[in-house]
């Protein structure tokens, strides 16, 4: 099969690879760049295990074609971190007790990144709506809501 | 056409672990040279605390800093054996054999911090920071670290230990099929509050207050991050997941989570939670376990709460708005309960 050339900036490094006809970009990144934070949950973009940004904005890896983001700028939780120093939203999440088994917990990082970078100031309804496209199974989301207020509330006082 | 409110209360008992060939699970303590523990184990933790609560059950019982037990739950072919991670028995089951192994490896920790100190073992205390001191004498001490030194390169000794949890078999009565399944309960108390639309059938969480009594909370935040994603599991099996078709044809069951449904962040209510804590005799430390009790009197309490608010007894899960509206349609309407 013909394979297609493709170069994108994954976390602020430009990456450059070849990938086949009709993959996505969540295989792309764990299988071919091996950035193992997206995570596979449903394949169909029901539940925002593989959530990540691209050019700033929250997508499901698992839909878009690896070959569509060519020239484009891609965020994962792989890159949240400051070297050592974690991302307000990481500490917040683990202050507030806001990951169980964790799988859910990188898409919930990206979708809350998204929010903030756009709204430094939400309400508790915007963060609803904006992990509404994310499932949990263990924390009841209410730890989740709680962390990325937290979070909005610490920048917004180191701001 | 209206909603309408409704109150509805359920209690529960909640056994912990199971009586099946005794219940048991092992644990193994030792120390390598650096005077840090490992604790071995093949009890899953897959995200309900199992590392921290048998980490801090061991660093209490051995008497060391926390910082300086580490659990490893790696693999079940080569770790001792453990019933596994289900039950709601880890605390209880686990704990009580960690607690063991680490009473074990504290024996043999005392022993060889007296053979350096030159005193007798019984006179001998932990400081819970990794020093061994004789008791009314904390300046006669050593270092754990020194001691597993000693002991590893001096004394020959392992300072280590092994623990088991077996629950005595309880037999059945033939006459009657009584039997003891459990040796401690915890038990829960929860109020919901729903509001049902006599229109479409759906039921909002408007808010939950609930009381768990589950013998000593170990690591509290750890409970309450079981009892609030607990509660959510309720509020999903009340009205939400079903692996059932809706309809007789098997193909109309769910196939994927946009069919196979559970409440999101937008259908969560406010949940106030009191922890009471009464140990349990055969617990460590007291513990029992806030498991999977912490889903349970969400489903009835819900189901009472639809009754109260517009009089139809819902007994078959999930209650989807379709089963609500044929209820009420059934009776002829809503019909809201007292409201106590």
């Amino acid at each position: 099969m013909t394979k297609t050339p493709l170069q994108f900036r994954h976390n602020g490094r430009d990456v450059a690879l070849f990938v086949d006809g009709g993959v996505n970009l969540l295989v792309a990144l764990r299988e071919l760049i091996g950035d193992m934070t997206p995570k596979f949950g449903c394949g169909q973009g029901g539940c925002g295990a593989c959530s990540v940004l691209i050019d700033g904005e929250l997508h499901l890896s698992c839909l878009t074609l690896a070959e569509t983001v060519n020239g484009r700028s891609i965020e994962t939780l792989d890159g949240m971190k400051d070297g050592p120093n974690l991302h307000p939203l990481q500490r917040a999440f683990m202050e507030q007790f806001a990951a169980q088994c964790g799988y859910c917990t990188p898409g919930m990082l990206m979708a809350a990144k998204a929010l903030l970078d756009r709204n430094p100031s939400p309400t508790r309804a915007d963060v609803i709506e904006a992990i509404s496209g994310n499932i949990c199974r263990c924390t009841g989301y209410e730890p989740i809501i709680n962390a990325v207020l937290a979070a909005a509330t610490s920048g917004r006082a180191r701001a | 056409m209206a909603k309408h409110r409704g109150r509805g209360i359920a209690s529960i008992n909640y056994p912990i672990g199971m009586n099946l060939g005794g219940d048991p699970s092992q644990a193994l303590v030792h120390s390598n040279p650096s005077g840090k523990f490992t604790v071995s184990l093949s009890s899953i933790d897959l995200g309900q605390g199992m590392k921290s609560v048998t980490r801090q059950i061991c660093a209490e019982t051995l008497g060391v800093p926390v910082e300086d037990v580490y659990v490893d739950t790696a693999d079940s072919d080569t770790g001792p054996h453990c019933m596994g991670s289900f039950a709601s028995r880890g605390t209880h089951r686990v704990g009580n054999a960690v607690m063991a192994a680490a009473k074990e490896a504290r024996g043999v920790m005392m022993e060889a911090a007296a053979e350096e100190l030159e005193v007798n073992a019984a006179d001998l205390d932990t400081d819970g920071r990794g020093n061994i001191h004789v008791k009314g004498a904390p300046h006669r001490s050593i270092s754990t670290k020194d001691v597993a030194i000693a002991a590893q390169f001096k004394q020959g000794k392992t300072i280590s230990g092994r623990g088991i949890f077996l629950v005595p078999l309880s037999e059945v009565n033939p006459e009657t099929g009584e039997m003891s399944p459990a040796t401690c309960y915890a038990h829960a108390c929860l109020v919901a509050e729903v509001e049902v639309d006599d229109e479409t059938g759906e039921v909002a969480m408007m808010r939950m207050d609930s009381a768990y009594e589950l013998g000593r909370a170990l690591n509290p935040r750890l409970v309450e991050q079981q009892l609030v994603g607990g509660a959510w599991m309720g509020i999903s099996h009340a009205l939400f997941e079903t692996p059932e078709p809706y309809y007789p044809d098997p193909a109309h069951g769910p196939r994927d989570f946009v069919e196979y449904l559970m409440p999101g962040p937008g259908d969560i209510c406010p949940h106030d939670i009191a922890v009471l804590e009464r140990p349990a005799a055969d617990g460590p430390f007291g513990a029992k376990g806030p498991g999977e009790m912490c889903a349970n009197p969400v489903l009835p309490a819900v189901a009472n709460a639809i009754f109260n608010a517009v009089g139809v007894r819902m007994d078959e899960l999930p209650i989807t708005p379709e089963k609500v509206l044929r209820a009420i349609k059934a009776q002829g309407g809503a019909r809201p309960q007292a409201r106590r």
